[in-house]
């Protein structure tokens, strides 16, 4: 099994939690070695120190299930299961990537996974996640649809349009804030006045709640509730997971933001190194299991790492296609 | 220092300095957007602004382009003289209605009752490998516009003068400046000096060919004239560094000297500036044209991400050339696409 995913209404599979995790620290590692090397271009967004957001969230979906992401995807995209292999050759803009190297580090996309796509675009994504929730719903599935995003897109005023749309909708929509304290080079706390962003779900008429977002048990916890709400048809929930940017913005803006303090408080608290620690003293790991799920997370990394840096660049006749579905309602059936 | 030294300085460090004297200058002028004030900007056009002039003045806003450029106009209405940058100039996409509905049309809609002094300002990133939503060159959009001013500089010393042309005209007004002639140096004065908007600059002279090239085609134009030197084909480069308004006047001036029309611009091919410059040449000058013009353009594909993909959508310097060569040497019916 390469993602943490665990049958709904059970609970979280620690094992299955922490080889995620892990997968999605050495991937991003890994990507910014990349960079430096020159393989990437562009810009690409680690999403070290956050993974427990996305195990847990995704654990709690089933396959029917959608997400929706945004320019720090890869984690979302880990945890949902696609293949690293693809992934990072998307990354390196090869030509077994997931969008046959067109989209790069910020654009991956597998429908066949459920992922809608990881957008560049900063609160892109909001009114996309309820269109397709809404939309699955009127087609009779019972399909939720969990909607990533940071706190600096929460300022955007596309997420205040969506979260009223989804509420008078009752659109199965789980709103998931992945407040890591900065957008970029600016401190959450000097764009906005209040502490959670949680209690902007008030404002819209749906509830709120803020986690512990280097919690993987307690972030699965709040995506257990808000999942059943969406899927009775209750409405949307917005879960507010406090974490923390362990990197500097992206590959390419790499100037430090968090003061030295801050980054060794928050290394304490490192989402992967909790999970170890609750694990083993419950029992539900050992320290030999721990040890091998990090050498097959590891092992998975290198064989994607080779799978990428070997694989072709794309023909660059390629860059002509997809502009367009092809068109059984045009004069030539296709349009240029 | 004595005033009109020359420098050889950056096309961000130009606008830095244009962004510090206009603020210096005229108090009534304040930045806003992403990251600007606390870092300086992504490509540092802000840097110092914070710590000389206050966080009042040098706002770090939310990320929010919407509000922040309807904030501009509404501050631009009671009498001050904002720029706002977009962090990537795509984003503007976000705030189209403020701009397109309401700064572009306030003045005319209330009968010249009201202006509105506002620049909004920013990179497009294309050849870097940022993808489809980051390397957008939206300018024709704009163009489309009646009521905003359109510039696209293509030097340090045109990003200056004209950066202080917006902000003290009363206009509002766009800049889209290219993220990789950000680092590309050339000479700039010290001391004050505005560049006229609507005047184009002829870069380079010659007498065989007129290249009407904008931003980033600038740069492949040169080179393409160089390279052509040898071989005694004589490029004329003119850069209207202004879109709106175009200055058609020295385009047909060295139309009529050569005859001959090839016009590059990175933005995608149907509805662009380049069949703007076209049609407004044939509109002014037919006499004057011995060949079909040639536009070269960017493909009509959004940008792709991997490297072989995006420069074969992007114009590079082979496609100028092979413009410039086929308008020397094919007849009037004769037509390229890139
Ligand atoms: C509409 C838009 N505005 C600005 C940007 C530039 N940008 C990219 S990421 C980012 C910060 C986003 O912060 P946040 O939403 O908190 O996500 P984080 O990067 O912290 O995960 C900004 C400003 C963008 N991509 N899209
Ligand atoms: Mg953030």
């Amino acid at each position: 099994m390469t993602s943490g995913r665990a049958t709904p209404g059970t609970t979280l599979d620690a094992g299955d939690a922490l080889f995620t995790m892990q997968l999605i620290r050495y991937f991003d590692e890994r990507v910014v070695e990349l960079y430096n090397q020159k393989l990437v271009r562009g810009s690409a967004h680690p999403y070290i120190g956050m993974e427990a957001i996305a195990t847990g969230i995704i654990s709690a979906l089933g396959d029917q299930d959608l997400i929706t992401s945004t320019h720090r995807g890869h984690g979302h995209c880990l945890a949902r299961g696609l293949d690293p292999s693809r992934m990072l050759a998307e990354v390196l803009g090869r030509k077994s990537g997931y969008c046959r190297g067109k989209g790069g580090s910020m654009h991956i996309t597998a429908m066949e996974h459920g992922m809608l796509g990881a957008d560049g675009i900063v609160g892109g994504s909001h009114a996309i996640a309820v269109g397709a929730a809404y939309a699955s719903r009127l087609q009779g599935r019972d399909t939720v649809v969990a909607c990533f995003f940071g706190d600096g897109a929460a300022n955007e005023g596309s997420f205040h349009e969506a979260c009223n749309l989804a509420s008078v909708l009752d659109a199965p929509v789980v709103f998931v804030c992945e407040n890591n304290g900065w957008a970029l080079s600016t401190r959450a706390s000097s764009t906005m006045r209040i502490d959670d962003i949680s209690t902007r779900a008030a404002g819209y008429g749906f509830p709120g709640v803020t986690v512990d977002g280097n919690d993987v048990h307690a972030v699965r916890a709040a995506a257990d509730e808000a999942v059943a709400r969406a899927r009775s048809g209750a409405g949307p929930t917005l879960i507010e997971a406090k974490t923390h940017r362990m990197s500097a913005h992206s590959a390419f803006a790499t100037g430090e933001t968090s003061t030295t303090e801050e980054l060794a408080a928050w290394a304490e608290r490192d989402p992967i190194e909790a999970l170890v620690r609750r694990s083993i003293s419950t029992g539900e790991l050992t320290d030999e299991a721990v040890a091998e799920t990090r050498v097959r997370a590891r092992a998975a990394i290198e064989a994607a790492t080779e799978h990428a840096v070997n694989d072709e660049q794309p023909d660059p006749e390629t860059a002509f296609e997809d502009v367009y579905a092809s068109s059984h309602w045009t004069k030539e059936m296709r349009l240029a | 220092m004595s005033e009109n030294m020359m420098r050889t300085i950056s096309m961000s460090e130009a606008l830095n300095e244009a962004m510090h004297e206009e603020m210096e200058r005229d108090d009534r002028v304040f930045a806003i957007g992403e990251d600007i004030a606390r870092n300086g900007g992504l490509f540092g056009v802000t840097k110092g602004l914070l710590p000389r002039f206050g966080a009042a003045r040098v706002i770090d806003s939310p990320i929010s382009e919407a509000a922040i450029s309807g904030a501009g106009v509404g501050a631009a209405l009671v009498g001050s003289r904002p720029v706002v940058e977009l962090q990537h100039f795509d984003f503007v996409t976000l705030a189209m209605d403020q701009l397109v509905n309401h700064a572009a049309k306030w003045r005319y809609m209330s009968g010249g009752a009201v202006t509105v002094p506002l620049v909004v300002r920013g990179p497009i990133a294309n050849g870097v490998g940022l993808a489809a939503q980051h390397s957008q060159s939206l300018e024709s959009w704009f163009v489309h516009t009646p009521g905003l001013v359109v510039i696209m500089p293509s030097t340090p010393y045109d990003a200056k003068g004209l950066l202080k042309a917006a902000i003290r005209d009363d206009n509002p007004t766009l800049m889209l400046e290219k993220r990789l002639l950000y680092t590309r140096t050339g000479e700039v004065p010290t001391g004050d000096y505005v560049v006229p908007i609507g005047v184009a600059d002829v870069k380079r002279e010659g007498d065989d060919v007129t290249v009407v090239a904008i931003s980033g085609g600038v740069p492949l134009a040169l080179q393409v004239a160089r390279k052509l030197e040898p071989e005694g084909i004589d490029v004329e480069v003119i850069d209207p560094r202004t879109l709106k308004p175009l200055d058609l006047d020295t385009i047909v001036t060295s139309i009529a000297k050569t005859g001959r029309l090839v016009v590059v611009s990175e933005g995608a091919r149907a509805g662009g500036y380049a069949s703007e410059v076209v049609a407004r040449v044939i509109d002014a000058a037919w006499g004057s044209l011995r060949t079909a013009p040639i536009r070269v353009t960017a493909a009509d594909t959004p940008i792709p991400y991997a490297g072989p993909l995006e420069r074969e959508v992007l114009p590079q310097v082979h496609d100028v050339m092979t413009a410039v060569r086929n308008v020397m040497e094919k007849g009037r019916t004769q037509h390229v696409a890139v």
